[in-house]
């Protein structure tokens, strides 16, 4: 079976190193692995996904998820959850950051941030798992490490191994960064 | 746990498809690397550079860069120039006639197409270069082929005497997949013989090389027929038969599995009629399922098949799974969606960016803006975007015609930009007397595809010190007289001095030097805070369209996390709200 994993995020927010480790994940247990990533243009505070794709079966032919298609959304950001929603498989399940970032047409007052976002989603029948990822990471001292929250969050919900996740955060990490991350994981798979 | 481990095959990386091109350039025993930065194609060059048996550099042009390969080559290196798509029309006068020199060591270009323009200013398709130049064309549709390709491409470069193409697109070069890596094959430096008629493309010389070209293809017809490994069958069910490449082999697979036959294509140019005519044969029905341009189909067309492709599928655009389900089995996806208008989310100007001064002053004094490709065209007050460089002789073509509105009108032009390509227009408005005025936005460094060196940053993409070109200097060796510099933050100064360059009837350049907010040796150190009583609500800060600041409360609050201390809207501010404070050691 293929698994489909979409993350999404502000540009800047470290979807990169996440959809990494989910990678590393994956690759750990010899699985068939695509990811797929976002560079330039829409790195500029723009909206950005990545696709994680992995089969424990066969082989991953395409490596973008298309609407519908995908089991987890991972999300740093209320708004992107929303706007990314139409991609998730009907029973699919949700990690979502309470965070918000208003983006430059509500700053500007040509737009509004709509409301109550995740309870909506809820409504919709679908599974959120959602803890604050920048404000675990601000009590930690980096709120880089959002992202890193985020994944302990996950993993605590994926039916992994966590010292399967363990060992992918220390795959791809730097070892100078590596006791925060290994913290801000912890600090998400306990929110 | 630990025997799972063990099936983990060591040699089996998850790569990147630019770094497995990468990867396929150390293991094909590549020396020289010579390129142009451009989103998707960069990283191929980076990743190049981490290795320390290939010679790899950035170039100021693509131009430049295809030269500098191609002269590698000839010197008897094996050779590489990396680019994206827009990059080819840049390189496309060399490229042209290296197809008649052919090489000395295996020379492959490298060029990454942008469907859907995730970071681009068109969607043209790379393999019509292929066709016109009459180069042959691989196009990967992995990371693993991405290796296997680069490899084989510098094989038939050799075996060929051809330069070759190998061509990506943004979602195999931004895509990472298992690749197999294995050691580096040193093939050594090739013998130089001086070889006139070979190499000197005068006309009587050239006129002997164009029959060999047109020979050479043949041969690589020939070869893409028997060549099962790089052009490749896979017969499933034969009801409906699929000929395609790259990624859009991936999607095919994805939407039909087994149920039915491909002929999966690694070269792309010159095409097999043989292949193609033996695969028609087997199949009931023909499809061609190819990104942008129908060149595969009108090829099958012309050899009298019968193909559905672009008369269901779009010349725009990137494909997917779903797009396919949706034009040929009619099948649309089922999803669900929030019940809210969801505001877009475009990219803009990082805070604390330098180029938000220069914006500001130019929106202010309402000016016409010629405008260039880097970051700031994000900048709202632009008036045009082309290609690279065409801001300073726009701006010259643009004043020649409304020489009254002259003193109204300026180019805005990176360093980057102004050394790939901005010179050659500057010299056009000294020689051809104009008076045009040029604003250089010199941040340091390469900003919008992720910060690489540049000739003014004195360091080289393997980051050794080299001399850091002066673009005043520059510009006042092409003859420019008014030449200054300002610093962009300091908009009060920079708006005295535009002003008054704008009135002198003779050509000014200025030189807006401030870095890169994203680079490491800025320091962010300040942060601006807003004491809310004295606020008034006035939103004169927001006029700088930063992303720190929102009125959530209806009065001003800036984002610390974000906010690196730059001082534009304590500038806008005339109730002395907002205070810079010292960031405390985080
Ligand atoms: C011919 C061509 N090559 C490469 C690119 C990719 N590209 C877009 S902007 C840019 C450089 C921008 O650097 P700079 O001019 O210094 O401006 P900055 O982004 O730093 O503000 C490059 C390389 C392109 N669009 N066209």
């Amino acid at each position: 079976m293929t698994k489909n994993i979409l993350i999404c995020g502000v540009g800047g927010q470290g979807s990169l190193l996440a959809s990494r480790i989910l990678g590393q994940v994956a690759i750990s247990q010899g699985w068939d692995t695509k990811v797929s990533e976002v560079h330039g243009m829409s790195q500029r505070g723009g909206s950005v996904v990545t696709y994680v794709k992995y089969s424990d079966t066969g082989k991953v032919a395409s490596p973008v998820i298309c609407r519908g298609e995908a089991d987890v959304i991972i999300s740093f950001e209320q708004l992107e959850t929303a706007r990314w929603l139409p991609f998730l498989k009907k029973d699919g399940k949700i990690v979502t950051s309470t965070q918000k970032i208003y983006p430059m047409p509500v700053i500007s007052g040509n737009a509004v941030y709509p409301e109550s976002l995740i309870e909506k989603i809820r409504e919709n029948g679908n599974v959120v798992v959602e803890c604050n990822a920048v404000d675990i990471a601000k009590a930690l001292g980096n709120v880089k490490v959002a992202n890193v929250v985020l994944i302990g969050l996950y993993a605590k919900h994926s039916g992994f191994d966590k010292e399967i996740f363990l060992e992918a955060v220390r795959e791809c990490v730097p070892e100078k960064f590596l006791e925060l991350n290994l913290k801000a994981f912890e600090a998400g798979y306990n929110a | 746990m630990q025997d799972k481990k063990n099936k983990i095959d060591k040699n089996k990386k998850l790569l990147l498809g630019n770094a497995a091109v990468a990867r396929g350039l150390y293991e094909a025993g590549c020396v020289f690397v010579s390129s142009y930065p451009g989103t998707p194609s960069t990283e191929i060059t980076e990743e190049a550079a981490n290795y320390d048996e290939i010679y790899a550099e950035w170039a100021p042009n693509e131009k430049v860069a295809f030269e500098a390969a191609f002269g590698a080559s000839v010197a008897g290196g094996r050779s590489f120039a990396g680019m994206k798509h827009v990059g080819l029309n840049v390189a496309a006068d060399p490229l042209f006639t290296s197809a008649y020199t052919g090489v000395n060591a295996g020379f492959v270009i490298g060029v990454a197409d942008d469907p859907s323009m995730h970071s681009s200013q068109n969607e043209q398709d790379s393999r019509h270069y292929a066709i016109a130049a009459k180069i042959p064309m691989l196009e990967p549709s992995d990371s693993e082929e991405c290796l296997e390709y680069t490899k084989r491409a510098f094989e038939l470069s050799e075996k060929f005497d051809t330069p070759v193409i190998l061509k990506l697109t943004t979602r195999i070069s931004h895509s990472q997949s298992l690749v197999t890596i294995s050691e580096r094959e040193e093939v050594g430096i090739r013998e130089y013989k001086k070889n006139e008629s070979k190499y000197i493309m005068r006309p009587a010389n050239a006129i002997k090389r164009h029959p060999i070209v047109e020979q050479k293809l043949k041969d690589l017809e020939d070869y893409a027929a028997s060549n099962s490994e790089l052009n490749r069958i896979e017969y499933g069910d034969k009801s409906i038969g699929i000929i395609t490449a790259g990624s859009s082999y991936a999607y095919a697979k994805d939407v039909y599995g087994d149920k039915a036959s491909y002929l999966k294509l690694g070269m792309v140019y010159p095409l097999s009629e043989k292949l193609i005519k033996e695969f028609a044969s087997q199949v009931d029905e023909l499809y061609v399922i190819e990104e942008l341009d129908p060149i595969i189909e009108t090829y099958c067309k012309a050899l009298g098949l019968k193909v559905k492709g672009k008369d269901l599928l779009p010349v725009i655009g990137e494909y997917s799974q779903e797009l396919i389900k949706s034009k040929l089995l009619g099948i649309e996806p089922e999803f669900s969606s929030v019940d809210a208008t969801i505001p877009v989310r475009p990219p803009v100007m990082c805070a604390g960016c330098p180029h938000r001064g220069t914006f500001y002053v130019l929106k202010k004094l309402g000016l016409t803006v010629m405008g260039d490709i880097g970051c700031y065209t994000l900048g709202t007050q632009i008036d045009t975007t082309l290609c690279m460089g065409a801001s300073v002789s726009m701006l010259h073509g643009f004043n020649k015609v409304r020489p009254e509105t002259a003193s109204k009108c300026v180019g805005v032009i990176g360093d980057s930009t102004f050394m790939h390509s901005g010179i050659t227009g500057l010299i056009d408005i000294i020689y051809n007397n104009s008076f045009s005025t040029l604003l250089v936005l010199d941040n340091s460094i390469t900003g919008m595809t992720g910060h690489q060196q540049n000739p003014c940053t004195g360091l080289t993409l393997k980051n050794l010190p080299a001399k850091a070109i002066s673009i005043e200097e520059i510009c006042r060796a092409c003859g420019v007289e008014n030449v200054e510099t300002v610093d962009p933050n300091n908009i009060t100064e920079f708006e005295k001095l535009l002003k008054a360059e704008l009135s002198k009837d003779k050509p000014s350049v200025i030189i807006l030097k401030r870095p890169c907010a994203l680079l490491k040796s800025v320091k962010k150190e300040d942060y601006v805070s807003v004491d809310s009583d004295l606020c008034s609500s006035c939103r004169a800060c927001m006029r700088i369209g930063c992303p720190c600041i929102s009125f959530e409360t209806g009065k001003a609050v800036v984002d610390a996390s974000q906010c690196i201390g730059c001082g534009l809207c304590m500038k806008m501010c005339k109730f002395g709200a907002m205070k810079l404070n010292k960031r405390g050691k985080v």
